[in-house]
């Protein structure tokens, strides 16, 4: 085929491969301060993990009338330690205290403590304890949700494609996995159990839309033998454009609809799941396609 | 080229109609449900914890006190069989599941300590060194029979238990070596029940040593706290004339106005306390419960009626709390919480109405969208989109799946994902009706085309949802639920079921252009 008949495939003519050199490095950069930084600063995790208590109460308007800070001073006094308070729209304020071993008169004492504080109006919304032993066992099983999964991705790619796009696309999670996580430190939301879920599933968005590519790819691999690798990538990804954008789009509706009429418990699940959408159709555009180039590709 | 099998046409439209079918009982009253013929639908998709409101509970039981109780047992036994063979020992003590001694004798009384030692518990292991050195040690099935019994036992009386209280639909399972769950959907109150649930209980009626609040303290006897005052201690003797099992039942009542439980002795109970209290007339007694003596009156009289009043300062709650202990029985081990998730019940709703909402406009967003992309084929995938979702919660309802707030996200996520097949599909048929092809072609080759990446992509997804199930809990599970079922359904109602739908429009209308 003539490389003009070629150029009508596609909707877009966007040379995607032309700083593929530099989108390669800035992301690996990018890896790198997020596993820096994830060893250095940390993530900022919940009590699924680190053992503690929670509660989140709702407060009567006469309570919400005094200001945050002065109920903050409050709470500061309660003796099982200084609590991270952190308030929600609705005159609900959710008290964190991590970290402690508490029997049951210990967990009963404090929610009395907190009534006593602040007046016997407030109500309970929700009380989680997770004792240390339990949030260890949780990190456990966090990791090996997560370390299972991308085994189970990279077996069925592997098993689908040649090798090269195995590892491409581990490689372009792994990507994924790093932006996420340095999005979550540089925000300081809480890494819990549900995050560990939106993190895996920004993983599957993103295999999603590699796997598109990738098909296009092994498609046009077929049909122009001797087309020029970059060029055939590049044809590739504008041919799969218009559905990656799409379906981008639609996710991000569905997600934006849940982040501002959902319910506020899962708000950081969206926010993750959000930004994950944009690494995902990222990664697959800049670094999956292009890693081909470097992956010696057997072509017949 | 666009034909579609009968029997698949007929399994795809008998497959929506199942699916509306045991759907609907979601959306009818209960009142009407239950007027409903039985052989109808009417499982409805159940709320988890965090959309009903109710408590999560994770209780350790504390296996290693009853291994320690059970050691201690064996070295009594140990100590009496020796001393009545008269075999000489030293340093008999119990250790870290075991216990050990040494002989002063070996070579005259190896046998006779072998002989009783290995009657000690059929599943230890006993080791004799040269020295006499005499270790017996409990095997691995042996430590597992305790934990299977102490949980076993503590799950049946946490049951009691809570039924007691009157909990609706309580969950009580075993998870593990020495956990158990307990789920209460619906509770206002999850510390009284925290506060019941985790007591042992262990109630036991014993004589007071007369050399009063002790200073010197004897082998049969113990020095324990009042309970209501804990520095204030009394010197019980060891020995239980009554234990908590010998009650038949207990009552919170009042008497002279002071909240009191009231009980009743089974016949050995009743007996044994008749003789006790007839042979220490005018001598104190104590009640101890959970090593804290309640109450120790003097005895007055001989009580022989086979009842009795126990009077502690109490107050109605705590009455109420310690009749329905004793009616239900004591823990063998105490048990404490290692978890607790509760919701309250308005933040429970508040996120279902929440959830509705953002579903309801999402669906709208996504319709406007394919509708405004793909004109007709949109609206055909909005429809499939609709009977998608009535199909999720079929699933679910037939499932008896339970739905969680992170559930709620994995459906509107697959709103916003389940379309992606859709849009493989048509973006190829647009892609194909530009490179030349016939309608009719397009359309076949961009179903044929896309059904790999479809395909993959999906499974990729349920990879990871499948692996979220077996590794997750509650709210979790529940998402990777939703999003197993969500995947499927997906699948079938982009290449099934928007297919007959096209397939039936281009046959009955014969067009001739199809906008897209």
């Amino acid at each position: 085929m003539k490389s003009s008949s070629q150029k009508q495939d596609a909707n877009f003519h966007i040379d995607f491969m032309k700083f593929h050199k530099l989108f390669l490095c800035l992301s690996g950069l990018m890896m790198i301060t997020a596993i820096v930084l994830l060893f250095t600063k940390g993530l900022n995790m919940g009590i699924d993990f680190t053992g503690g208590m929670l509660l989140e109460i709702k407060m009567t308007a006469q309570q919400e009338s005094t200001s945050l800070a002065d109920t903050r001073i409050k709470l500061d006094t309660l003796s099982a330690g200084k609590p991270t308070i952190q308030e929600f729209g609705d005159g609900s304020i959710m008290i964190k205290i991590p970290g402690k071993e508490m029997n049951q008169a210990q967990q009963k004492s404090l929610s009395d403590e907190v009534k006593k504080l602040l007046g016997e109006g407030v109500e309970f919304r929700r009380v989680e304890y997770v004792g240390p032993q339990v949030g260890k066992e949780l990190v456990i099983v966090g990791i090996k949700a997560f370390v299972y999964s991308l085994i189970g991705i990279m077996a069925y790619i592997w098993f689908r494609f040649e090798w090269q796009f195995g590892f491409t696309s581990v490689f372009s999670l792994a990507h994924d996995v790093c932006a996420t996580i340095l999005f979550m430190i540089l925000t300081g939301f809480e890494f819990d159990l549900t995050s560990i879920a939106a993190v895996l599933l920004v993983a599957g968005y993103s295999i999603n839309d590699t796997v598109v590519v990738f098909d296009r790819v092994r498609e046009l691999l077929r049909k122009y033998r001797k087309m020029d690798l970059a060029e055939l990538l590049n044809l590739s990804v504008n041919q799969t454009l218009s559905r990656t954008i799409k379906t981008s789009l639609t996710t991000v509706m569905a997600l934006i609809a849940l982040l501002i009429f959902g319910a506020e418990v899962i708000k950081s699940f969206t926010y993750i799941m959000l930004i994950g959408i944009f690494i995902g159709t990222y990664s697959s555009i800049f670094i999956a396609a292009p890693m081909l180039i470097y992956m010696n590709i057997k072509r017949e | 080229m666009l034909h579609i099998e009968k029997w698949k046409v007929i399994f795809i439209i008998l497959f929506c109609v199942w699916g509306f079918a045991y759907a609907s009982p979601n959306v009818m009253s209960e009142s009407f449900l239950a007027k409903m013929p039985s052989w109808l639908p009417s499982k409805t998709v159940n709320l988890g914890l965090d959309l009903q409101g109710g408590s999560h509970i994770l209780l350790e039981a504390d296996i290693d006190f009853m291994i320690n109780e059970r050691l201690e047992a064996m070295q009594d036994t140990a100590r009496t069989e020796m001393r009545k063979e008269s075999i000489g020992y030293t340093n008999l003590s119990v250790k870290k599941d075991g216990i050990s001694f040494k002989l002063r004798d070996v070579a005259k009384d190896k046998d006779a300590a072998y002989k009783i030692v290995r009657q000690l518990e059929e599943k230890a292991e006993v080791n004799f060194t040269d020295e006499g050195v005499v270790e017996v040690l409990l095997t691995e099935a042996g430590v597992n029979d305790i934990s299977a019994k102490v949980l076993g036992q503590s799950i049946e009386i946490v049951r009691r238990r809570v039924d007691e209280t009157g909990t609706k639909e309580p969950i009580i399972q075993r998870q593990g070596q020495k956990r158990i769950v307990v789920q209460l959907p619906g509770i206002d109150d999850p510390e009284g029940i925290k506060r019941i649930i985790g007591k042992t209980a262990k109630m036991s009626f014993h004589l007071v040593d007369s050399d009063i609040t002790g200073k010197s303290v004897s082998l049969t006897s113990q020095l324990l706290p009042m309970r209501e005052d804990k520095a204030q201690r009394i010197n019980v003797k060891k020995r239980v004339i009554i234990s908590g099992d010998m009650l038949v039942d207990a009552q919170a009542t009042f008497q002279d106005g002071a909240p009191v439980v009231s009980f009743k002795f089974n016949a050995i109970g009743a007996k044994k306390f008749c003789d006790t209290t007839r042979d220490n007339v005018d001598k104190p007694f104590a009640i101890v419960l959970d090593n804290e003596v309640i109450s120790a009156p003097v005895i007055r009289d001989a009580i022989c009626g086979g009842s009795g009043i126990i009077s502690g300062r109490f107050d109605v709650k705590e009455a109420n709390d310690l009749a329905l202990l004793l009616r239900a029985g004591a823990l063998p081990a105490p048990l404490n919480v290692v978890e607790e998730r509760t919701v309250g019940p308005t933040l429970g709703s508040d996120s279902v109405v929440a959830s509705k909402n953002a579903a309801i406009i999402s669906l709208i967003l996504v319709f406007a969208f394919m509708i405004v992309s793909y004109k007709l084929l949109g609206v055909f995938a909005s429809i499939a989109l609709v009977i998608n979702m009535v199909l999720i919660f079929a699933l679910l309802s037939v499932l008896t799946a339970t739905l969680t707030l992170p559930g709620i996200a994995g459906i509107i996520l697959t709103i916003g994902m389940a379309v992606d097949a859709n849009v493989l599909i048509y973006e190829r048929i647009k892609e194909e009706i530009k490179s030349g092809k016939t309608m009719l072609a397009a359309i076949d080759s961009g179903y044929k085309m896309s059904l790999s990446s479809i395909i993959d992509a999906n499974i990729t997804t349920l990879i990871v949802a499948l692996i979220l199930f077996s590794f997750g809990t509650g709210p979790v599970k529940g998402f990777a639920v939703t999003m197993t079922i969500g995947v499927v359904t997906s699948v079938f109602s982009a290449i099934m079921l928007t297919r007959l739908f096209v397939v039936t429009y281009l046959r009955h209308k014969r067009p001739t252009h199809l906008s897209i």
